[in-house]
């Protein structure tokens, strides 16, 4: 059965005047039906922009300059605009990660909500606002009638996220893309939203891509987790593995880095020096500067090469499978 | 399935407007002001009711009466508190009248401008590229032209007449409510919330003039208010110069222009008290708009 969405060696550039901006430089990934995949990287390692191009909402200047964005085995790349806008909001959407900022300040709740729902669907305003009241509940929302007709700023931060979700699965749809959407709250409320969303998709059948740069949130709902770095992705796998058993220098690095592995007063640890430019990546592999194992050899670009128990690797000096992280 | 409830926020917040009148009327001269804008348009509105005469109904006029000082008695037992003008008109019936007309032409034409070019400027700043550049090249040519000179080429060209001032107006003005509202569309065109939009398939039209256009509004409240007294002002030139408003039907400006003529033979007041109300007009607005420029403004907050 082939994946519900496809991408295979996608790159999104952005010429600006000084050079081309490779934000996604050959991703590859696929994520089967009712799958959750977390898509792990650093700012702009170009994990928000590859979900912007399966929306196929990559703004000009930037374009698509090669690769193939298979949904349901059919490629989006190149569909009329009104054919992806049918299917956006209804097959495949999206939650962003300030929800402050994703609702419209000046409009009501119930106007937001029902104007999604009439986007795709002819029926009459009052069983529009049913099925918003509806969905509000869904979410969790405490009287579902009442924050209806509120206005954003009414609302609090973990609320507002909840109307996004409950906006984002208004149609069912079979994919959600959920860029860092607890980024921007308290951690209660964050493991909250993500039980939620975790049920309400389960329920649904719907799969669900999860943008973040928090790996201990991953390591809690994800099927499967794909590391970016400089707009590639440099390892996946399924999550137990890849997180207790990481084959790539950078993800050993970024668990290496998370707070708490040290003893008490030690230096943190950290990754040496920056993410490259990707004005002007470099020819090889893009970690390579920065990795403690790189020799002669990586001045050229690894391949994705397969691992045993479905997991892909690209390094040309992966650590053993069986090296847990210390 | 829930998880867990927050607790219910109060949603007892003030609303913005209130938040604005209470900012604005902080400042006594902006109140003032503000009072003074109200009754001018209260007075304008209730002209046909409160004025001595009609001004525009010659049958009502005496020529005998004309160029008399204020506070003469006409020969039916009137009082005419600011005089009369050449042609026997009772100077406070006419301005009344003339304020009507003036603040008629402007309002009209101030908010066809604003629609015009909040459209405009919204499109502009929505799509980009070509269609703004093509958008705002043409605000650009026309705002390097002085407004007077546009308004006095084109009312050349359609003639005299109420209509033909206010497109005038509206010509000139659209542009300024172009540039500003396309640069604060720019800035929320960026927000998440217009990404949302376009995630959930809504139309762009949709987009741009219920998502873009009210978010990218409140500046232009307080250009619209300057530009109320620009076009009183500009309105007011054009009749001076004789291409307004016919002469039947004078507005402050024309009434101005008639006295023009006779204030160095002493008659003052037919130049002086149409001129005052003009000046009282156009500086009331121009302090209210001030004081919502300064509210609007977060880096003038304290």
């Amino acid at each position: 059965m082939p994946s519900l969405l496809a991408i295979d060696g996608l790159k999104v550039q952005f010429p600006l005047r000084d050079g081309i901006v490779r934000a996604v430089d050959g991703v590859s990934l696929a994520v089967d039906a009712g799958e959750v995949l977390g898509l792990v990287g650093e700012s702009g390692s170009g994990k928000s922009v590859t979900g912007f191009a399966v929306l196929g909402l990559v703004d000009p200047p930037g374009r698509i300059a090669a690769g193939t964005i298979r949904f349901r085995g059919a490629d989006l790349i190149g569909r009329p605009e009104a054919e992806l806008r049918r299917m956006r909001g209804r097959d495949i959407a999206m939650v962003f990660q300030d929800p402050l900022m994703t609702l419209n300040p000046v409009l009501r709740i119930d106007t937001q909500m029902t104007e999604a729902i009439t986007a795709h669907e002819r029926v009459s305003a009052r069983a529009a606002r049913a099925r918003a009241r509806d969905a509000l509940a869904a979410v969790g929302i405490a009287s579902p009638d009442a924050r209806l007709f509120a206005y954003p700023h009414q609302l609090s931060g973990g609320m507002r996220q909840r109307v996004a979700i409950a906006i984002a699965l208004l149609h069912r749809p079979a994919l959600v893309i959920a860029d860092e959407p607890t980024t921007a709250l308290d951690v209660t409320i964050q493991s909250q939203i993500v039980a939620q969303m975790q049920a309400l998709c389960a329920d649904a059948g719907t799969a669900l891509i999860w943008i973040t740069h928090d790996l201990a949130l991953i390591s809690g709902f994800a099927d499967r987790v794909a590391v970016m770095y400089a707009g590639r992705i440099v390892e996946q796998g399924p999550v137990g593995a890849v997180l207790s058993a990481p084959l790539h220098p950078y993800t050993r690095g970024l668990i290496g880095s998370l707070l708490g592995g040290g003893a008490p007063g030690a230096p943190l640890a950290q990754i040496p020096g920056l993410p490259p430019s990707p004005m002007n990546l470099p020819p090889g592999c893009a970690f390579a500067p920065r990795c403690p194992r790189a020799d002669a050899t990586c001045a050229t670009a690894p391949d994705n090469t397969a691992h045993p128990g479905g997991r892909m690797v690209r390094c040309w000096h992966p650590h053993a499978a069986l090296e847990t992280v210390a | 399935m829930t998880v867990s409830f927050e607790s219910v926020p109060t949603p007892a917040r003030d609303s913005g407007l209130v938040r604005v009148w209470r900012e604005f009327a902080e400042s006594r001269v902006a109140l003032a002001a503000l009072a003074c804008v109200v009754a001018l348009f209260a007075l304008a509105l209730a002209a046909p009711w409160i004025a001595p005469q009609n001004p525009y109904d010659l049958a009502q006029l005496s020529i005998l009466d004309n160029k008399l000082p204020p506070g003469s008695q006409s020969i039916d037992g009137m009082t005419y508190w600011l005089g009369t003008d050449d042609q026997g008109r009772d100077l406070v019936s006419a301005i009344l009248y003339g304020l009507r007309l003036s603040l008629f032409v402007a309002a009209t034409a101030t908010a066809l401008a604003l629609a015009i070019g909040a459209a405009a400027g919204t499109i502009a700043a929505y799509f980009g590229g070509i269609v703004d550049a093509a958008i705002m090249r043409v605000v650009d040519i026309q705002l390097s032209f002085p407004a007077i000179l546009i308004a006095l080429t084109l009312l050349a060209i359609l003639g005299k007449g109420v209509d033909k001032v206010v497109i005038a107006l509206v010509l000139v003005q659209w542009a300024y409510y172009a540039r500003t509202i396309r640069g604060s569309a720019l800035v929320e065109r960026r927000r998440e919330y217009i990404e949302a939009a376009r995630v959930l398939a809504l139309s762009p039209a949709r987009i741009m003039f219920r998502h873009l256009l009210p978010n990218a509004f409140p500046p232009l409240i307080v250009v619209a208010t300057v530009q109320v007294a620009h076009a009183i002002s500009l309105e007011a030139t054009l009749s001076f110069l004789g291409v307004g408003v016919p002469i039947t039907e004078p507005s402050l400006g024309l009434l101005i222009a008639n006295g023009y003529g006779y204030m160095l033979s002493g008659l003052y007041w037919i130049a002086f008290y149409p001129g005052v109300a003009l000046l009282a007009a156009i500086l009331a607005i121009n302090l209210v708009g001030d004081r919502l420029a300064d509210i609007m403004n977060p880096r003038l907050k304290r």
